[in-house]
């Protein structure tokens, strides 16, 4: 896609496409920092990553919005997110923002956009970051794109050009905000590249205050059951996965998939119908329904590569499918395939590289 | 007590398919069917209603045939069913589907109050969740997303705690309610419809609302002129420049096949292969 492709689109149906004038003055690129337990997550260091090529394009700031308690490392992260890019953070500090709830997230983003006026404001789609853009989105009237995975400046208007799959994934739509602001996106995480942290990058701190009591917040936070195996399956951010699809016929035949996968110390991922099928947890389905992943190896047997498991996995840097059918649509974006029978390839891949770590362990040691 | 459930009826994305030619969609012959999605938030009203007494009423916004994904909730239990349908509604996005059924869950609470409001965590085809939280905030309802479990309702207290599947783990809220819920997924299972059900949900007289009847107070708020996002293409995945590099077990052993698959990706990705050998267990 060029961006001379991108057209001005007309204005249909009365609406007025036109940014008034009161609406210019707004400006910067923001992105909020989405932390928990003391962590920021990946997805808004990704972001950043975006939001510095589209203030950069634009010719404005970044900066980071972070709320939190007072005990809790804003200024740790905020330090983290000028290593990322940003120039400057919002920081609200307010014991009733421990601890992510609706209502006072809400009023603190809402309140800051108001005062300070950012042209875009950037959200991980997280089970926060949906929840906070949506009612943010409604307070201020204007419009929010979800789950984007292309965001450009249209250079004709200057606005956000948001791209997402559409039609259960079947295609990919691009999206304005033309006559309102700040223009709003969601972002899974993993779709976006990691950009490079610089820690001699530093910036400036912008303190502000919520202006809410625990009494006025009508929802509690009564307690937070950390998941058991938080670590354990973490999909989006492994570095090897491999992963296997119908193609492997049986649960039984589906081991061949762990049997690799432990070799190389991978994660497991499948294709919707094997979660369907019952042979693994939802957790690990990859694509528009599952985890967008970005690995540096991904290994597909069994696959098709329909395009709503390609969205999922085609960020991944090295991609080796194994097919029966020569004319699979994954070999026209794998870079590595082996035409055959997966139950045939799989164990002597496995058995491959087992020998050719086992070789080179003994030889590094 | 009166729950209010907001279901859409959508194209059963399954059976989708993107022409290989022209890329386009072909939409011919698709059924249309009820957000499956929505049917948890729906099943869970059903089961709160089992224990609690008082009423479901389901809310749909969309064009006049959207009355049989309506009445398909009827048959599961459903009371009653409105289905808000107008020309002006046409090209909404989120802000503006929000505001439509904002209006009309406001008229419904003029004929009961109304107690919770359920929506489905997302559509399969807008996949914004975004309703939810859009109604909740015009109407100023306490707003639970993704809850996996409703843990207690106390009606004579008006609270209500929820279990709320959040990054890394669950939250455990409470609130008061009216509130506005966004179900997840997987965290029930529909009832089957019995024969009668079905045979009073083909009769059932579905309500339908005109922009008026919806109480629609600004037209600028609804339909494509209430919408602030505009749709500026729609287009197909580009291929990538290269095919695979391709090898056959026709052609070579699988054993040469791995050799030479290993080999390549290790040469071309040194740090690859460091990252194993710092990781793998043999
Ligand atoms: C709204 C929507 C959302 C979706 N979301 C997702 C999603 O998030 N993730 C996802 O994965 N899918 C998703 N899908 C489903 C997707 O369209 C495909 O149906 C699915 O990815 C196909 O899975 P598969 O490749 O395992 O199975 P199949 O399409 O059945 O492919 C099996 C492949 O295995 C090959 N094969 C057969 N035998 C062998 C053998 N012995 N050895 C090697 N290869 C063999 C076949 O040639 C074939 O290419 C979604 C669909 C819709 C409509
Ligand atoms: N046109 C509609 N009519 C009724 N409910 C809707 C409509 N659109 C969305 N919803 C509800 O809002 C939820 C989220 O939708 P979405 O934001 O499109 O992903 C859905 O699961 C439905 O419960």
């Amino acid at each position: 896609m060029s961006d001379a492709e991108v057209k001005k689109p007309a204005a249909r149906g009365g609406r007025n496409l036109e940014l008034p004038e009161h609406l210019k003055a707004y400006k910067g690129v923001w992105v909020f920092i989405e932390h928990d337990r003391g962590e920021a997550h990946s997805v808004s260091w990704e972001l950043l990553g975006e939001g510095r090529k589209l203030a950069d394009t634009l010719g404005v700031s970044l900066s980071g919005v972070i709320m939190g308690g007072p005990d809790e490392p804003l200024d740790a992260i905020a330090k983290e997110a000028y290593s990322f890019g940003a120039e400057a953070c919002y920081i609200v500090r307010d014991p009733v923002l421990k601890g992510y709830r609706n209502e006072p997230f809400t009023k603190g983003m809402t309140d800051l956009v108001n005062k300070y006026q950012p042209e875009i404001v950037l959200l991980g789609a997280t089970t926060m970051g949906r929840d906070l853009a949506g009612s943010v989105a409604t307070t201020l009237a204007t419009g929010l794109t979800a789950d984007c995975t292309e965001l450009r400046i249209d250079p004709a208007t200057r606005a956000l050009a948001a791209t997402r799959p559409t039609f259960g994934g079947s295609l990919l739509c691009t999206i304005m905000t033309l006559a309102y602001r700040p223009q709003m996106a969601t972002v899974r995480p993993r779709v976006m590249r990691m950009p490079d942290s610089d820690t001699s990058r530093s910036g400036t701190v912008i303190e502000d205050s919520l202006g809410m009591i625990e009494t006025d917040i009508v929802t509690k936070l009564l307690d937070f059951i950390a998941d058991e195996n938080s670590n354990k399956v973490n999909l989006a951010y492994a570095d090897i996965i491999v992963s296997g699809g119908k193609g492997l016929k049986t649960p039984d035949n589906f081991k061949l998939i762990w049997d690799l996968a432990k070799v190389l110390g991978a994660e497991v991922g499948a294709t919707r119908p094997v979660v369907q099928s019952g042979w693994v947890d939802a957790e690990r389905q990859v694509g528009q329904t599952g985890k967008t992943v970005r690995p540096k190896l991904y290994i597909a047997a069994g696959i098709s590569g329909a395009i709503q498991h390609r969205v999922g996995m085609e960020g991944a840097d090295v991609i080796v499918a194994i097919n029966t059918d020569a004319n699979a649509p994954i070999f026209d974006f794998a870079h590595h395939g082996i035409v055959g029978n997966a139950m045939q390839v799989l164990p002597v891949l496995t058995d491959t590289f087992r020998e050719h770590i086992a070789m080179r362990s003994r030889k590094a040691a | 007590m009166h729950i209010v459930v907001c279901i859409k009826q959508v194209p059963d994305s399954a059976q989708i398919r993107v022409h290989p030619v022209t890329n386009t969609i072909m939409r011919q012959g698709v059924p249309a069917i009820v957000n499956p999605y929505d049917l948890f938030a729906l099943e869970e009203a059903l089961r709160l209603k089992d224990k609690f007494g008082g009423k479901v009423t389901m809310l749909c916004m969309g064009p006049p045939q959207a009355e049989d994904a309506l009445k398909k909730c009827i048959s599961f239990g459903a009371d009653d069913a409105v289905l808000v349908t107008d020309r002006s509604f046409a090209g909404a996005d989120t802000l503006a589907t929000s505001y439509a059924l904002a209006a009309a869950v406001r008229q419904l609470g003029k004929e009961q109050k109304v107690d919770i409001v359920f929506t489905g965590k997302q559509t399969i085809d807008g996949d914004t969740a975004q309703v939810g939280p859009g109604i909740a905030k015009r109407l100023g309802l306490q707003l639970l997303t993704y809850v996996s479990r409703i843990a207690d309702l106390d009606l004579e207290n008006d609270t209500i705690t929820v279990e709320r599947r959040a990054e890394g783990g669950v939250q455990v809220l409470k609130t008061a309610v009216p509130c506005l819920i966004t179900m997840l997924e997987g965290t029930n299972e529909m009832r089957f419809a019995p024969l009668e059900n079905m045979i009073h949900a083909a009769r059932y007289p579905v309500r339908k609302w005109n922009k008026e009847a919806a109480g629609i107070e600004d037209v600028t708020k609804i339909g494509l002129k209430g919408s602030p996002t505009v749709v500026s293409k729609v287009f197909g995945p580009t291929p990538r420049a290269e095919k695979a590099l391709m090898q056959s077990v026709e052609d070579a052993t699988p054993r040469d096949v791995s050799l030479n698959v290993i080999q390549k990706i290790f040469t071309q990705h040194p740090t690859l292969e460091r990252d194993i050998l710092a990781k793998a267990s043999v």
